[in-house]
């Protein structure tokens, strides 16, 4: 009976704390850089499309929300033919951006992408790509990568050596 | 012809406060839960009582076809009705009160024993297994308050020597009866909490088990009847506590006496809305178990000492 009472106080008093709603229109949370929302496609440092359509965030994407044609331009330079993402049913787990070798897909803190029609959650590639470097700047995959594909020559990136002759004799 | 408009003004004021109350609560109970409530609709979200009605009023009106139609339709008049009755003997203040009958409290008590009437009749007629378990706990949850309910009253009508409430009132002009009948009034409290069955002793809604209990198959205005109901009943507890326990419309003479009333039962009201903020539901057994094992007797010694003691200072 006592814990009643003594309950029926303790809310009472309740009326004099400071409420924890955030009225959100009009005040909005603070969202932390790594927050996960939407989705985007970055750019590397040069200005070339990032992702190279490994197809990893597609198997790595546990709702099979990703979609995407991987293709290769004349240097070699494989980028993605289409690259769609429906944010109908993307869960924002972020595990396509944890599968990504090239830092290429992002999940940037924004979340209010709220539209009237389903079917305009599905992004298209020119809604996704945007002109940043996101989260990882400096960043270029094909400056580190083995091949060249216009980038640089064979044996020109950082950290790389001159490929070996294999028909000279010398070490 | 005064009669007319004083039955008009009480319904007009009764029925605007109870949709009044829907925000009064929303808005109460989320500033006891640190909450803001619904704040958008006009001044401090005042609106929302338009909303709501004008949402009630225009949503599908749904006779589920395995009901029993003519019982299910009439079960959410019946408590309105039987709720407005009870106010017919409620003094608002000495001139505007409907009727002050000289069996007053007697009525009352049974007119507001007639409200779990639609609630057995609503969870019978809706065919629906949870309504029924509704409706049962409705019936069982009368049987154990309704008798400690009247008791706890007659101390009062002991003190007074009248059942009617305009005397009652009138008996407290040196000492409301709070103090001399503390007992009784936690008492009635407590069964005019289960009378309404608003938290915590909302069994036959329960929400949390029950989907909705009772009400469970009632949609649009049928809902809203019922919705109107509770807050009604709400009102006319508090009113009657009011007017049993707490003076009535006496107070100094700065605010007229309507406004005393007004004043006092709301913040009954507000007492009602933080006990459903604060307190757990118990189980129906266990309140059957209190009411009949520990607030029966406490209600028939709180009437046997109060008895003796009238009768020694009689003389
Ligand atoms: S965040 Fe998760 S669900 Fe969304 S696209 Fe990436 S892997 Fe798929
Ligand atoms: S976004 Fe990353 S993981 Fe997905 S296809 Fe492109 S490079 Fe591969």
């Amino acid at each position: 009976m006592f814990s009643h009472i003594r309950t029926i106080w303790l809310t009472f008093l309740h009326l004099f704390k400071r409420h924890v709603t955030i009225q959100y229109p009009e005040e909005k949370i603070k969202l932390r850089p790594r927050w996960r929302g939407r989705i985007v496609l970055t750019k590397d440092p040069d200005g070339g499309e990032r992702c190279v359509g490994c197809y990893l965030c597609a198997v790595a994407c546990p709702v099979d929300c990703i979609a995407l044609q991987a293709t290769e331009d004349e240097n070699g330079r494989r980028y993605p033919e289409f690259f769609r993402i429906n944010f109908s049913r993307c869960i924002f787990c972020g595990y396509c951006e944890d599968a990504c070798p090239t830092y290429a897909i992002q999940l940037i803190p924004d979340f209010e992408m709220a539209e009237y029609n389903r079917q305009n959650l599905v992004f298209e590639k020119e809604d996704l790509l945007i002109n940043s470097q996101g989260k990882y700047p400096g960043y270029n995959f094909y400056k580190v990568a083995g091949m060249n594909a216009g980038v640089k020559e064979k044996g020109e990136g950082e950290n790389e050596d001159a490929p070996v002759d294999i028909h000279s004799l010398m070490p | 012809m005064q009669h007319v408009w004083i039955v008009l003004g009480v319904l007009f004021v009764l029925l605007n406060i109870a949709a009044g109350l829907i925000w009064v609560e929303r808005r109460m109970l989320a500033m006891w839960q640190d909450r803001l409530g619904p704040n958008r609709a006009g001044p401090l979200g005042i609106l929302i009582v338009l909303a709501d009605t004008l949402k009630l009023f225009f949503k599908e009106d749904w006779i589920p076809p395995f009901a029993d139609k003519w019982v299910f339709i009439v079960a959410p008049a019946v408590v309105v009705g039987s709720v407005l009755m009870s106010f017919v003997i409620i003094p608002f203040t000495p001139q505007i009160i409907v009727s002050d009958l000289n069996v007053g409290i007697l009525f009352f008590l049974a007119m507001s024993s007639l409200g779990v009437y639609s609630i057995v009749l609503g969870g019978w007629a809706s065919n629906n297994k949870y309504s029924l378990l509704g409706a049962m706990r409705g019936a069982s949850q009368m049987i154990a308050y309704e008798v400690f309910m009247g008791l706890s009253l007659m101390g009062v009508v002991m003190l007074t020597g009248s059942f009617k409430l305009g005397d009652i009132v009138n008996a407290q002009k040196d000492m409301w009866f709070v103090v001399k009948q503390p007992l009784g009034l936690i008492l009635f409290f407590i069964a005019g909490i289960a009378e309404t069955h608003r938290l915590p002793f909302d069994i036959p809604e329960a929400e949390s088990e029950l989907v909705a209990g009772y009400h469970s198959e009632y949609s649009g205005m049928k809902f809203g009847m019922f919705f109107i109901g509770e807050y009604l009943g709400i009102t006319l507890i508090s009113a009657v506590t009011v007017a049993m326990f707490f003076g009535g419309w006496l107070g100094w003479s700065f605010l007229p006496p309507w406004a005393w009333f007004f004043l006092k039962t709301f913040v009954f009201i507000l007492f009602f809305i933080l006990l459903r903020a604060s307190l757990p539901r118990p189980r129906y057994d266990q309140l059957m178990e209190t009411g009949w094992k520990i607030l029966l007797p406490l209600a028939l010694a709180n009437l046997m000492i109060t008895g003796a003691v009238a009768l020694l200072v009689r003389g």
